[in-house]
């Protein structure tokens, strides 16, 4: 009974922690009149609480929170954005080739092995050279390799689920294999995926923050959580919240997304309702 | 006497291993069959074929004096249908027990909206189920109860020839004869043949009209319970007889 207690705590504990950041994000105007653009160099590298800058400003004084709020929205979005169409694709191919196995499954293994073994970073940093940076080299790399961790296992849970008494019934049912894939499969394969989709989420989060902080992702001056721990660096002894309030919301994200995926993890769990 | 199912010179095989070899057996309406033979015999390899989940690779197969072939229609399929043995595995573990029940019904054509779910309350009193049972999810019922609620999606269909593949084998004692009185007492209401797949004799003999014996693919004899029990034709027939543990209390 205890344990089934904090488990539905994680879940709401997951989904207060992400409500409130897409509420920040989306409300950023609204909470914050000031322009994450607006330079003001009389003003620089303010400490957190001055007066009309509630956390600081950078060594351009531009508003902190302001930046902070819009690299929210940003990242987020391109987070999301990015993960839609690699989480249907992978999960459908995934599920097809667990089903039907032989040759379908034979390929989709093959494919998803040899991009797994390729180093995802490198793959990132070769499409962002060629497109140039920005946005679209990871929505790109995204699309090329976003789909195989959920190929992988939904291919996975379909497969042990191929020869399962219910999925025969519904063969003999006369239900037709899209029926069976959609209606009868995909609800089980979908808890999976959407904890996988969680955890990806935060990976990609932090793969965009990474090549920010590169210099290959997000372009300057869109704000962007990697561009301003990278910006902040080189002030980190004298003005260390430029570089640790990205990052502590990196980590916020990252946190929120893991609760809310082993929350829904546990909740589809439902041999323990 | 009426046949709905015959079978001529059917052969199956996975991969190179043949699992039916020459199979001749004509089931009769209205009874219930008794399939007997030890582990790997080949019974649940004739329930597949018969069902269709496995295509034979030679022979013939006639339901309803229509011959099956690769590609059924959906008629065909709802007539002949299937109860596993497995119970834990026999229902779609994220469906609710109505969602199973009332999807068979629209799918047939038998039933929609209020109706169908009037009707699959109906088919789960009968089964003896509690009447809650519709909006839960089969994790939260017994194995029994699991193995009632496949027969109920069985029959959902409205089945002519239904194959029960070792329907009590993972069930206790005590559950087993519930489950085999309600095969018997829906045999009896709804004029169903059934093929009842066992390796237990005792089971066979309380419930089948007749009883078919397996043997490494083959199907040696085919006799009515009362005189295959009394007096088996083939030499294997005796020694699954003899093989049958006796009570000396």
């Amino acid at each position: 009974m205890r344990e089934k207690r904090i488990r539905k705590k994680t879940l709401m504990i997951g989904m207060i922690m992400m409500g409130l950041l897409a509420a920040l994000a989306v409300l950023a105007p609204l909470i914050c009149s000031c322009d994450p653009l607006e330079q003001d160099l009389y003003n620089v590298l303010k400490a957190p609480g001055s007066s009309g800058h509630l956390l600081g400003t950078d060594q351009l004084g531009r508003d902190i929170l302001a930046r902070l709020l819009y690299a929210g929205r940003t990242d987020l979005a391109v987070m999301v954005l990015a993960e839609i169409i690699p989480f249907f694709t992978g999960t459908f191919l995934g599920m097809v080739s667990g089903y039907f196995g032989g040759r379908a499954e034979w390929v989709i293994t093959l494919v998803t092995d040899t991009f797994i073994a390729f180093p995802y970073y490198l793959l990132v940093i070769v499409v962002a050279f060629a497109t140039g940076a920005g946005i679209h080299g990871i929505f790109i790399t995204f699309m090329l390799v976003g789909w195989l961790v959920y190929a992988r296992v939904a291919r996975g849970v379909t497969s042990s689920l191929r020869r399962s008494e219910w999925v025969e019934a519904a063969k003999i049912m006369g239900y037709s294999d899209l029926r069976i894939l959609v209606t009868e499969v995909f609800p089980n394969v979908l808890p999976q995926a959407v904890v996988v989709l969680m955890t990806d989420m935060a990976a990609l989060l932090v793969s965009i923050v990474t090549l920010g902080y590169l210099g290959i992702g997000i372009t300057p001056p869109t704000p962007d959580w990697g561009m301003m721990i990278s910006e902040g660096q080189s002030f980190v002894t004298t003005a260390w919240w430029l570089s640790v309030l990205p990052g502590l919301m990196v980590v916020y994200t990252g946190i929120a997304l893991s609760l809310l995926g082993d929350g829904l993890a546990d909740f589809w769990r439902r041999d323990s309702v | 006497m009426e046949t709905i199912l015959q079978m001529a010179a059917v052969n199956a095989d996975y991969g190179e291993t043949p699992v039916l070899k020459d199979i001749n057996l004509t089931i009769p309406k209205h009874k219930i069959i008794g399939l007997v033979g030890e582990s790997g015999s080949g019974k649940s390899t004739m329930a597949r074929v018969i069902t269709g989940l496995l295509q034979p690779s030679s022979g013939e197969i006639c339901f309803e004096g229509e011959r099956l072939s690769v590609r059924r229609s959906r008629e065909t399929r709802r007539k002949i249908q299937m109860v596993f043995q497995n119970p834990d595995g026999s229902l779609n573990p994220r469906h609710t027990i109505g969602r199973t029940l009332t999807d068979v019904m629209k799918f047939h054509g038998r039933a929609r909206g209020a109706r169908a779910n009037e009707q699959a309350a109906e088919l789960l009193r009968q089964m003896e189920l509690p009447g809650d049972s519709l909006q839960r999810y089969p994790a939260s019922f017994s194995g029994g109860q699991k193995q009632r609620i496949a027969l109920a999606r069985a029959l959902a269909a409205e089945p002519d020839f239904l194959i029960a593949d070792e329907p009590t084998s993972a069930l206790d004692v005590s559950v087993q004869l519930m489950m085999l009185d309600l095969i018997k007492d829906l045999q009896r209401k709804r004029d169903l043949t059934v093929l009842f797949i066992s390796h237990d004799l005792g089971v066979i003999h309380y419930i089948c009209d007749e009883v078919a014996v397996m043997h490494r693919g083959r199907i040696l004899e085919m006799d009515t319970t009362e005189n295959f029990f009394r007096n088996p034709k083939t030499e294997y027939g005796k020694q699954l007889l003899d093989s049958v543990p006796v009570l000396n209390i």
